[in-house]
């Protein structure tokens, strides 16, 4: 599984990536898009939203099943990815590539007190058993 | 304890992604569903339905028995290897399972029924037949095995040699025994192809031998993509014990013309009919799902099976809606917070690899 050191992730199975201009891009996981299999719908929020750290804000749907995404932490929306809404599939090319959302954080120190690559390996090992 | 089939290790070995489907450790997809389902639709592919459960009926006046247990006419099986298709109610006309009746000979009717209903209906059979003098025997010794797709007989005729001429004027809905195997041109698809059954001790090795051959893996993901495109109801999903079948789609098995008595008759004769099973077209984006509310001018119905077509590529499903809303209405199906639009159509939605709506 492939868990990018760079990037960090919720327990929900969001990974957040710190942009140099101080935004947040948030995705599913390859973990994720692993357990939903064939996506073929996203829904992405508006720009201009503000979330809650922790709100429901995106679905991602595979043939299988539909999934909610959340917020990792608060901010605006600042940008939504129009392309992986119109090709779903490219989630699971590459999910850690297909971004969904683009958050201004609240706080820049929020990304912090998610979990980083070790222990979201630890995560997604604990849920296999 | 999940329980497994023959095929769990081979499975396993072909990197399956394992689930519990109604108590059976199952695999639910290979790889890419999508591409399972297109696999199936242009060339061939097999699946492992050894969860479902073979019975066979044997004695003096099985055709008498069946006659009272089916909704379906078990009459219309005149040739040894025909198969019928039928639901067996309940005294209220609730459906307990549909299943496959073959006839084999007078004394000896073979019948498949569903994995999550298998003991109830086993348990049921042995009840209607107290005093009947019949051997009511499940069959956990056979395995079965679905290959289907275009080229699925051919790819069985080569893995079976002999079979070729033994099954190549089989027509559809029809099953022969040879040597070992007993061989259905049966399915779930809407594709052609075979049931094969067989000794479960040869279910692993006929497998891979299906496999070096082409035939790949299919998973429960696109055995209900294939079965949903092909207007094929679920039992569990599109009826149950709590709806009936002419409220289903399954009118068409139901015998209620000829002089004949079935359990479940007279309760469906008193019932008056308020609703239908239709199939959806999602027009807006999204995907349908069981259990989503339609709007209609008629009412509100609800979803029974809903998924992602690979063959339409948008959203379809069945639904159970008031009567007189008719193919081409337009309906609204709440997803979430919205209310998005759908189109009612016949279905099957597509077979034998076309799209048909």
């Amino acid at each position: 599984m492939n868990i990018p050191a760079d990037l960090k992730y919720t327990k929900s199975h969001e990974w957040a990536k710190l942009n140099t201009d101080g935004t947040v891009t948030v995705g599913i996981t390859e973990h994720a898009q692993d357990l939903l299999g064939d996506m073929v719908f996203v829904e992405n929020p508006a720009v201009g939203r503000k979330l809650a750290a922790g709100e429901e804000c995106a679905v991602v749907e595979s043939v299988k099943a539909a999934s909610d995404v959340y917020a990792p932490i608060a901010g605006e929306v600042v940008a939504a990815n129009a392309e992986v809404e119109a090709a779903p599939e490219a989630i699971n090319k590459d999910a850690h590539a297909a971004w969904m959302f683009t958050l201004k954080p609240d706080n820049a120190a929020d990304i912090d007190s998610l979990l980083d690559a070790a222990a979201y390996q630890a995560l997604v090992e604990s849920e296999a058993h | 304890m999940l329980k497994q089939t023959p095929l769990n290790a081979a499975h396993r070995a072909m990197g399956a992604r394992m689930v519990d489907f109604g108590g059976w450790d199952m695999p639910v997809n290979y790889g890419s569903q999508i591409e399972e389902h297109h696999q199936v639709r242009t060339d061939a592919g097999m699946f492992d339905v050894c969860h479902m459960l073979v019975v066979d009926v044997k004695g003096a006046n099985v055709r008498g028995f069946l006659r009272k247990l089916v909704a379906n006419n078990v009459d219309k099986l005149k040739l040894p290897g025909k198969a019928l298709y039928s639901c067996m109610l309940n005294p209220e006309g609730g459906v307990i399972d549909d299943l496959i009746i073959y006839f084999l000979t007078e004394d000896w009717f073979r019948i498949v029924v569903n994995a999550g209903t298998a003991e109830k209906d086993v348990a049921w059979m042995q009840k209607q037949a107290e005093g009947r003098g019949l051997a009511i025997t499940p069959r956990r010794d056979l395995a079965m095995i679905a290959v289907q797709g275009p080229n699925a007989r051919a790819r069985v005729w080569t893995a079976i040699p002999g079979t070729q001429a033994e099954t190549e004027e089989l027509k559809p809905f029809n099953a022969v025994a040879f040597r070992q195997y007993f061989i259905a041109r049966t399915g779930y698809t809407g594709e052609d192809g075979f049931e094969v059954i067989l000794p479960a001790n040869e279910a692993e090795a006929f497998w891979h031998l299906l496999a070096t051959l082409g035939v790949k893996p299919i998973g429960l993901g696109a055995r209900d993509t294939l079965r949903l495109e092909a207007g094929m109801n679920l039992y569990g999903q599109d009826m149950d014990e709590t709806t009936n079948p002419l409220e289903s789609g399954l009118a068409w098995t139901v015998d209620l013309h000829s002089e004949r008595d079935f359990i479940g008759k007279s309760a469906l004769q008193s019932r008056d009919i308020h609703q239908q099973l239709v199939g959806l077209v999602l027009l807006d984006k999204g995907v349908l799902r069981a259990h989503q509310q339609v709007h209609t001018a008629n009412g509100i119905g609800e979803i029974t099976s809903g998924s992602f077509s690979p063959t339409l590529q948008q959203s379809i499903a069945l639904a159970r809606i008031p009567l007189g809303i008719a193919p081409g209405a337009e309906v609204e199906v709440e997803i979430r917070d919205k209310k998005l639009k759908a189109k009612v159509v016949n279905y099957p939605f597509a077979r034998n690899g076309k799209a048909l709506v």
